[in-house]
């Protein structure tokens, strides 16, 4: 075999660099799927206590601010179609549009944070953090009620956990950007990056409807 | 390996189809449709997973086995919800003795 010359598109293990980027993405592509198996058991442990405790979860659910949720779900959104035209952006060795989504990216998902804070906060301020001073109105099952606080604060708090990685991560990429590490003939990180990002966003798809509107119309049962 | 460019306007489409889809998941909620209303969130909240997997995550572009391999951990979540929710839905269909 002849010898190439090593440079991060190619490395010398492999033969070309779109073999290398196929090896690339279906690394990340596992890790996802690690991650969906993840989030999959505290989605399984909703469904289940939502089935068992069916009123209360809707009486709970229903205290959620919807508009909020459904705004942040906007956010999200706005920052995986900026983030979409980074890595386009990367692909046509546009370094200065590159620069420029990250930061979208970058404060559409620090918004997406802060509005999530602000809901939060909202939630010590109503009693509706599991713990000493716990109360919902208008049930006197605060056990299960307390239930879907501890799941929703779990949920949101891990996803938010994500978002803080995912800003993270395209912080370094800003910088290495800035240090010129990108081109057309080399954005792999870039998109990478991508599909942590868009991942962490279907995983907010799922959670919007589930948390906040699900529960809306329940039939209590007395 | 996807050598593939989509163009500005297809991701702007996409991107406006999950804002509307959001927008109308929102109002769908305010509707009383019964059970149908689990099924309508959940529905549209999968139409938008494939929106964002098949055009932002380029999985159209993928080749087989990418997408074979992504099948398979989506078929081991379903063995996860499915079986789990089998034992959940049907305990008490059946006395136990000396319960």
């Amino acid at each position: 075999m002849d010898s190439h010359t090593e440079t991060l598109a190619l490395r010398e293990q492999f033969e070309t660099p779109s073999q290398q980027k196929e090896a690339s993405a279906m690394g990340m592509w596992i890790f996802l799927v690690t991650e969906v198996m993840f989030f999959g058991g505290m989605f399984l442990a909703y469904t289940v206590y939502r089935k068992a405790f069916a009123d209360v979860f809707s009486i709970a659910s229903n205290t959620l601010n919807v508009v909020i949720g459904a705004v942040n779900t906007g956010v999200l959104i706005c920052s995986s179609f900026t983030m979409v035209l980074a890595v386009r952006a990367a692909r046509i060795g546009s370094r200065r549009l590159l620069i420029l989504f990250l930061i979208l990216t970058m404060l559409l998902g620090t918004a997406f944070l802060g509005i999530k804070g602000y809901e939060w906060n909202q939630k010590f301020q109503e009693h509706h953090v599991p713990g000493a001073t716990f109360h919902l109105e208008g049930t006197a099952q605060q056990g299960p009620a307390e239930l879907f606080f501890s799941l929703y604060f779990m949920m949101t708090g891990v996803h938010a956990a994500h978002m803080v990685v995912g800003v993270g991560i395209l912080m370094t990429l800003l910088f290495q950007t800035f240090a010129g590490k990108y081109g057309a003939e080399y954005y792999t990180p870039v998109d990478m990056a991508g599909l942590y990002w868009h991942f962490v966003d279907i995983i907010w798809i799922y959670l919007f409807p589930l948390l906040y509107l699900i529960g809306r119309h329940h039939h209590l049962h007395g | 390996m996807d050598e593939h460019i989509d163009s500005v306007k297809t991701y702007a489409a996409v991107f406006v189809a999950l804002l509307f889809l959001t927008f109308a998941t929102t109002m769908v909620s305010t509707i009383d449709l019964g059970p149908l209303n689990v099924v309508a969130a959940l529905a549209i909240a999968a139409i938008k997973m494939m929106l964002v997997a098949l055009f932002f995550m380029h999985l159209r572009h993928s080749t087989t086995i990418m997408k074979v391999v992504i099948g398979g951990g989506l078929l081991w979540l379903g063995i996860l919800l499915l079986l789990t929710l089998a034992d959940f839905t049907t305990r008490g269909w059946l006395p136990v003795p000396g319960k």
